[in-house]
């Protein structure tokens, strides 16, 4: 089980930098997301995948799944909703203000633009 | 039992809640300005008791919800961070007050104060939490606040450049949620405290050691130390100069903050590897720091490119790792926050008075302009260290540590940098305020003038003050060096009740 989540994080991170590394500012954002998600799939992966054990801890019981790892990741879910909800808007408008979504087009200084 | 007490929180909440009154009625200004004028005045007084309580009774802790504590959220304000915290309060009230003449109406009705009320909720809790993925959780409520700062206005250079700064701050926090997870799988833990005493148990193994470089590449795209910086001057130079003497004054330091903290709690048991590697880096930051701190004639370029040379000074004296480079990088910090919000107050002056911010435009406001030309040179030789100004004292604790730890060329370098921090900022003095005017002066209000100015003299002074009394501030200092050069003084305050 381990592999598997293993593979499928590296997947997440190649697609992310993927994304990351192209000009059009839209796909860059939505590389973010993917690292942020193979980000929070590792966290569930690193905490120990628990298998069918409940999170809870009582008398007599050895078994236990680790919930803090879940706790985190929702944390982490919550953050990067709100981050990337304000890139995305901060996209738009840098769109409609400077007319380009071309990062390449993004350069430079002020110097450049006088 | 020790006494749990719940007022290290104050300096954190006391922000967080006039920021939310703000909130509610952002169209009046008086309001914005007064309410966030007085919220903060409340924290710099909570600030300054939490100070003396920590030095009078040693690390407050206390843990969320009354958990034992490896298993809660704990929250210490040591010496370090209580410092640091009164510090950034101090700087965020002299910031609003400066914005209030400096940052311009619109603005400050479009959630400007709550913005930076939000930001230092923010750097407080990163500087006190005593939990790794907190402070992660606090690194992302700072940062969302500098985001909404540094877009405010939404000028076209703002909007270009706020979309790389976010774009760094998004890939960087995705790699901290990494690191906290690899070293949670190896610890079992998130307490700080407790972090250091498993790391200490298990003799800090190899991938204790990646980890330790991990977190070196998280916190040093935040502080921008050598190879990380490459996103800081461009993005610092688009906001309006309040919002980049907070940004230069705060958001670099935290970073910081976190990287000794890291180095001094966590990693010490293989020092010949991550504290050379932290050497180097810090070295090679002062040069590309004092590349560009020389290179340019834009005024706001060459103190930001200061700021990278003083990360590397500050982080030069942490990788020392003994009693005197630790003290003096305490020094060091508190001083380069305070003279660097103080320089860029000057530099906003400066260029509301000329209207430009090219050196080769200025000239000859000595005569029309004296009281800004002194206090402007105070501050540079402030900034260079000459004493008793406030820069001398950590930067000679720094290179007589740097000497004890046998490291002779850092310490040459930490100097000769000195020299070059100092010809940075005589350049504007000389092209600045020397010479033959050029151009009209910009008709600045009286008033407005004055506004921004008091401020400004105060924190000049305030920076005189604290390299002349630099006596009396040195048992706090020591007690913060102690704390960073023994971990065991953290561990038991949190760990032993």
């Amino acid at each position: 089980m381990e592999v598997i989540m293993a593979i499928a994080i590296g997947f997440l991170f190649m697609a992310a930098v993927y994304l990351m590394l192209s000009k059009s500012l839209l796909r860059i954002i939505i590389g973010t997301g993917l690292l942020s998600h193979g980000a929070h799939l590792l966290i569930l992966t690193m905490g120990g995948l628990g298998g069918s054990a409940p999170p809870v801890l009582s008398e007599g019981v050895t078994n236990m799944a680790d919930a803090i790892p879940q706790a985190l990741i929702l944390t982490a879910i919550v953050i990067s909703f709100g981050v990337t909800a304000f890139f995305l808007v901060l996209a738009y408008r840098a769109y409609q203000e400077l007319g380009t979504d071309d990062m390449n087009l993004m350069r430079g200084t002020d110097e450049d633009d006088e | 039992m020790k006494m749990m007490s719940n007022f290290l929180l104050l300096p954190i909440i006391i922000p967080f809640f006039f920021g939310m009154l703000l909130m509610f009625a952002p169209k009046n200004i008086r309001f914005q300005r007064i309410g966030a004028m007085t919220g903060l005045s409340i924290a710099v007084v909570a600030a300054i008791v939490l100070l003396f309580k920590v030095k009078n009774e040693g690390p407050q802790v206390v843990t969320f919800g009354d958990w034992p504590v490896p298993f809660g959220i704990t929250m210490v304000s040591d010496m370090v961070s209580a410092l640091l915290v009164l510090t950034s309060v101090i700087l965020a009230f002299f910031t609003v007050w400066y914005s209030i003449a400096a940052i311009g109406k619109e603005r400050e009705s479009f959630f400007y104060y709550p913005g930076i009320l939000f930001m230092v909720t923010g750097v407080n809790g990163a500087f006190t939490t005593g939990d790794i993925f907190n402070l992660f959780v606090f690194f992302e409520v700072l940062l969302m606040s500098s985001y909404l700062l540094i877009v405010l206005g939404g000028e076209k250079a703002q909007l270009r450049e706020s979309i790389k700064y976010i774009l760094v701050n998004v890939i960087s926090s995705a790699l901290f949620v990494i690191t906290v997870a690899y070293l949670y799988s190896v610890v079992g833990t998130l307490n700080m405290a407790d972090i250091s005493v498993k790391i200490a148990d298990i003799q800090q193994p190899g991938i204790i050691t990646v980890i330790a470089v991990l977190f070196l590449i998280v916190f040093g795209l935040k502080a921008a130390i050598f190879p990380l910086f490459f996103w800081l001057p461009s993005s610092y130079a688009a906001p309006p100069i309040p919002v980049l003497a907070l940004f230069g004054a705060l958001l670099t330091k935290v970073g910081v903050y976190a990287i000794t903290r890291t180095y001094t709690l966590f990693f010490v048991h293989d020092m010949g590897f991550t504290h050379e590697l932290l050497m180097i880096l810090s070295v090679l930051t002062i040069l590309a720091g004092c590349i560009g701190a020389l290179a340019y004639f834009d005024v706001k370029k060459i103190i930001i490119y200061n700021i990278i040379i003083a990360v590397g000074v500050i982080l030069f004296g942490v990788s020392q790792m003994n009693d005197n480079s630790l003290t003096g990088a305490m020094f060091y910090l508190i001083h380069d926050m305070l003279i660097k919000a103080a320089l860029f107050f000057l530099v906003g002056i400066i260029i509301a008075v000329t209207g430009t911010s090219d050196l080769r435009k200025m000239g000859g406001l000595m005569k029309t302009h004296p009281a800004l030309g002194w206090f402007y040179l105070i501050a540079a030789f402030g900034l260079a260290g000459i004493p008793p100004l406030s820069g001398f004292i950590g930067k000679l604790l720094i290179v007589r540590g740097g000497f004890e730890a046998g490291n002779l060329w850092g310490s040459l370098w930490i100097l000769l940098s000195s020299l070059v921090v100092l010809l940075s900022v005589i350049r504007i003095f000389i092209y600045a305020f020397w010479g033959k005017e050029k151009g009209p002066l910009q008709p600045v209000d009286k008033g407005y003038y004055r506004m921004m100015f008091i401020p400004t003299i105060i924190l000049v002074v305030l920076t005189v003050f604290y390299g002349v009394g630099s006596e009396w501030i040195t048992p706090f200092m020591q007690d913060a060096g102690n704390i960073l050069n023994n971990p065991s003084v953290y561990t038991d305050a949190v760990l032993k009740e």
